[in-house]
């Protein structure tokens, strides 16, 4: 049983066809408790099956969904229907990236950031085998945790003002992985993170507007990560330059 | 299948214009420019005063000046909103932790309206208000 009508404007962009995209109106029955997803999904199933978009678990967990909705990013998996009543919902592909193909966003800058950055756990010398697991502290655990809930959907991108005027920012996600493994009790890795994170391209061409928080829908809160950077960063570039030490590791 | 990714160009000049969240984060940053000013004003004064009581004074007057009073009632209350849209932020930066938990952001926020308010006192203090 529908409940509601909901129009959908729906970027397209067939690039073997189209010389730039175009907007595609569906009318599509929703019921009550529908996300934008269930809505887009009628619209593959039952009107259009040319329709391209990304999407897997359904619930907020993979973060493949990731789509301008209504001019804000977010997960259409996770915004729901009944909030969109009565007006015509435009739908777009993520904000700041290429467009492969209707809602398809072209993400390889993304995956390259995230590759320099290191995110993963770097040790000076590991430890044997013999020796055990690297034990944390449940305090040593929450350091980070927060850091960890991100789920690449990009919707940071797409809000991103600096990301949007300078396509070399590395970024919030990529920087905020970064800061996660920074964070994080067993790693040693943070001089060689700053390389990337600490140059020009990283935390410095952040402007703090935040609109990455404020759109995050895990609460990943990457403007605070990137800020907290900034501090280590030029902790960490006295300390070099005065001689002190220098970087953690 | 030939892959030919579409590039959506924005404005360089317009872009904030269309979301009023970027609009509000550029009169932020917009309203550094008058910190700024205070702090060129701040320096012309302590070069003033360097330069004896002569050059303090005609620099007291040049503050009392209609152009000087207009600039103020500009300025000030953009510093301001300057000041607090970064305090109220600031718990972002700078998190506390206390064993497992976080040490909640309004405490870290309170902080820093308390050293500043402590400071404008010594300030006042110090400038014989009272
Ligand atoms: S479909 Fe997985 S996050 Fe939306």
């Amino acid at each position: 049983m529908s409940d509601l009508q909901l129009e959908l404007e729906i970027l397209r962009y067939d690039p073997e066809q189209d010389q730039e995209p175009r907007f595609q109106t569906y009318s599509v029955p929703c019921q009550e408790e529908w996300v934008v997803l269930d809505a887009i999904n009628y619209v593959k199933d039952h009107i259009d099956s040319t329709l391209s978009y990304r999407w897997s678990c359904h619930m907020a967990v993979c973060g493949s969904c990731g789509m301008m909705i209504d001019g804000e990013p977010k997960l259409a998996c996770k915004a729901f229907v009944r909030d969109y009543v009565n007006k015509t919902v435009r739908i777009e592909p993520l904000a700041n990236f290429p467009i492969e193909r209707d809602l398809v966003s072209v993400l390889d800058d993304f995956m390259n950031k995230l590759r320099r950055v290191k995110p993963y756990l770097i040790r000076k010398e590991e430890k044997p085998l013999s020796e055990g697991e690297y034990r944390q502290t449940p305090a040593e655990l929450n350091k980070y945790k927060q850091y960890t809930l991100c789920i690449n959907c990009l919707c940071c991108y797409a809000a991103c003002p600096q990301y949007a005027l300078i396509p070399e920012f590395i970024g919030p996600a990529a920087l905020t992985m970064a800061h996660r493994y920074n964070q994080d009790s067993r790693d040693q890795g943070r001089a060689q993170r700053e390389e990337e994170t600490a140059s020009h391209e990283g935390v410095w061409d952040c402007a703090f507007a935040d609109a990455c928080s404020l759109v995050c829908p895990k609460h990943v809160d990457p403007a605070s990560a990137l800020q907290q950077m900034k501090i280590t960063s030029t902790v960490d570039w006295y300390l070099e330059h005065l001689g002190m030490g220098g970087k953690k590791s | 299948m030939s892959r030919r990714p579409y590039v959506r160009r924005i404005s360089t000049t317009t872009w904030y214009l269309k979301k009023k969240r970027d609009l509000v984060h550029m009169i932020q940053e917009l309203t550094s420019l008058f910190v700024g000013i205070y702090g060129i004003l701040l320096l012309w004064g302590v070069k003033a005063l360097s330069e004896g009581p002569e050059a303090y004074g005609a620099f007291l007057e040049a503050l009392t000046g209609p152009l000087s009073l207009a600039f103020h009632w500009v300025a000030f209350p953009l510093v301001l909103y300057h000041a607090i849209s970064w305090f109220n932020v600031t718990h972002k930066a700078m998190p506390i932790q206390r064993g497992e938990e976080f040490l909640p952001g309004k405490y870290i926020v309170g902080a820093h309206y308390v050293v500043w308010i402590g400071f404008s006192l010594v300030v006042l203090f110090v400038a014989g208000v009272f």
